[in-house]
């Protein structure tokens, strides 16, 4: 039998959760769906008005897609521990971090693609002007990996506990805060008509440092979950 | 005197500051003093117990 | 140095080095709140622009960097703890996590106490102030995370990992949150020029310093040296101290 490459492995693990992912499929949904429902309270709560609600929606619209992303975390590696799939993964002979950089790119594509498809018509909803679309769809895109990322730190330290779900909100939303600060400020910044590219190459800093330390972190925090 | 405790005027904000801090900076302090006892009284009882 | 080291992993001289220090810890941290606080209150001037509201920096600021610095010596503690094995450093770092956060909310509080009379709020998204916010979170999550898990050792180890995520998220929400207060306030917060500080003002702002990092030092080994009795409960040593 001859060993994987890193690339098949990286590349199975991947193909595994997305095909786990399109059989429950119908739990998939539940966190756009999340999305959708929270977005379309605050025009109910605070006001119909267009002038409120577009120099609201760039927080709201960026807020509500951190929170979806946060409910869909728990279901990142609470499968596999259930049924033992990650210990097995932890004795594997390939490094943890290039696995658990499958799963969060599996995670991103299963959720973060959606909240990014979904993003335009939520903007339409809150009357954002079109011009400022295509830089929430890029923030999207920049930040959602950003926010699978950390979180899977946070996933993992939490996985062993049995009410991880409240206690996963405090240790990953502070972690957040960067990541929403300047997306949204861009996304603001992109209707009003300003530059934008400081905030986006802030994001694609933030990125490149996640996308180097996060699996990392993850993959310790794993291997301390699991002892 | 009376000027003193005044503070020109600001005396709730300094002296609720100052009272705070020295209500925190006290129980931290008795805190870990009780939580002592505590643990004296829970491993001398252990210990009579294992002994009899 | 390495064999010192070594040493005070041992829980036993740990206890017994730190009961030596204690009473000189606690009573050094007394005589300086005192002198630091008469100092302060009285002693020093009355600003020419706040009066009398900024005595209130004696306790913010000593407060506020004692925060901080709680938080790197909790890192590195579950660093060392984490890379090592140390059992001391893990006894360290969960018993700085409740210190750090007491320091972090007393600087929340007094910094709006003092806000209400400058800035006229208690409360402004002033960059400081929110960081602070978010310190106060990172703590509580950290403590969150140890009180959830059983094992005392793994907990100590994710509260690592944690504490270390958060060293490198902490710069950057500063960061962050300092670009997004100057974006956002800037003219609405009335930001008072400070002139060269008058040394009456100055050296009680220091002797109030190192008073609480030697209330830190001092809660730090009453809180250790439970932690030490409680941990190693089965030895003979700790069983003989009981009996005594």
């Amino acid at each position: 039998m001859s060993e994987a490459s890193l690339y098949q492995a990286f590349s199975t693990v991947l193909k595994r959760d997305l095909t786990l992912a399109y059989r429950t499929r119908t739990e998939m949904v539940n966190p756009m769906l999340f999305f959708i429902i929270v977005i379309s309270l605050f025009p109910l709560a605070v006001s119909p008005d267009p002038k409120v609600l577009q120099s609201l929606a760039p927080g709201v619209i960026w807020v509500a897609a951190l929170l979806a992303t946060l409910l869909s975390l728990d279901s990142m590696f609470r499968s596999d521990f259930d049924d033992g799939a990650l210990e097995q993964m932890l004795l594997s002979v390939h490094p943890v971090s290039v696995l658990v950089l499958g799963k969060v790119l599996a995670h991103w594509l299963v959720t973060g693609i959606p909240l990014l498809l979904l993003a335009p018509l939520l903007a339409v909803l809150l009357h954002m002007p079109s011009d400022s679309i295509p830089a929430l769809m890029t923030t999207l895109a920049l930040g959602g990996p950003i926010l699978s990322l950390v979180g899977a730190i946070g996933v993992a330290l939490t996985v062993g506990l049995r009410r991880g779900g409240v206690l996963l909100s405090l240790l990953i939303l502070p972690l957040y805060i960067p990541v929403l600060i300047f997306a949204a400020n861009a996304v603001s910044n992109a209707a009003a008509g300003l530059a934008i590219a400081g905030q986006l190459y802030f994001l694609g800093a933030l990125l490149a440092l996640a996308l180097t330390l996060a699996p990392i972190a993850t993959a310790a925090a794993l291997r301390i979950s699991l002892r | 005197m009376t000027e003193f405790f005044h503070m020109g005027g600001y005396a709730f904000f300094v002296w609720t500051s100052y009272g705070l801090a020295t209500i925190i900076l006290i129980a931290n302090v008795i805190l870990p003093i009780q939580r002592k006892k505590e643990i004296l009284n829970t491993l001398k009882r252990r210990l009579r117990r294992e002994q009899s | 140095m390495w064999l010192f080291f070594h040493k005070l992993g041992s829980p036993k001289y740990f206890y017994d080095l730190s009961g030596k220090f204690l009473p000189w810890f606690g009573g050094l941290t007394l005589i300086l709140m005192l002198l630091g606080s008469y100092w302060g209150l009285v002693v020093a001037p009355a600003d020419y622009q706040q009066g009398d509201s900024y005595r209130i920096i004696y306790i913010h600021v000593p407060a506020a960097w004692m925060s901080l610095f709680v938080y790197i010596v909790m890192a590195s503690a579950g660093a060392i703890g984490l890379i090592w094995k140390m059992k001391m450093a893990d006894v360290v770092a969960s018993c700085s996590a409740p210190l750090g956060a007491a320091f972090t909310f007393l600087a929340l509080v007094t910094g709006s106490l003092w806000g209400k009379p400058m800035w006229g709020t208690y409360w402004v998204w002033d960059a400081r102030l929110t960081s602070e916010l978010i310190l106060l979170f990172l703590y509580l999550g950290f403590m969150g995370l140890e009180a959830a898990i059983d094992d005392k050792r793994t907990a100590a180890n994710a509260c690592a990992v944690l504490a270390l995520v958060g060293v490198v998220n902490i710069p950057i929400i500063h960061y962050s949150v300092e670009w997004w207060n100057t974006l956002h306030q800037g003219s609405t917060v009335a930001r008072v020029d400070k002139p060269a500080m008058d040394v009456n003002m100055l050296i009680p702002l220091l002797i109030m310093w190192f008073a609480f990092m030697f209330y830190y030092g001092t809660t730090l080994f009453m809180r250790a040296r439970n932690e030490v009795l409680y941990r190693e409960r089965d030895t003979a040593w700790v069983k003989e101290m009981v009996t005594e």
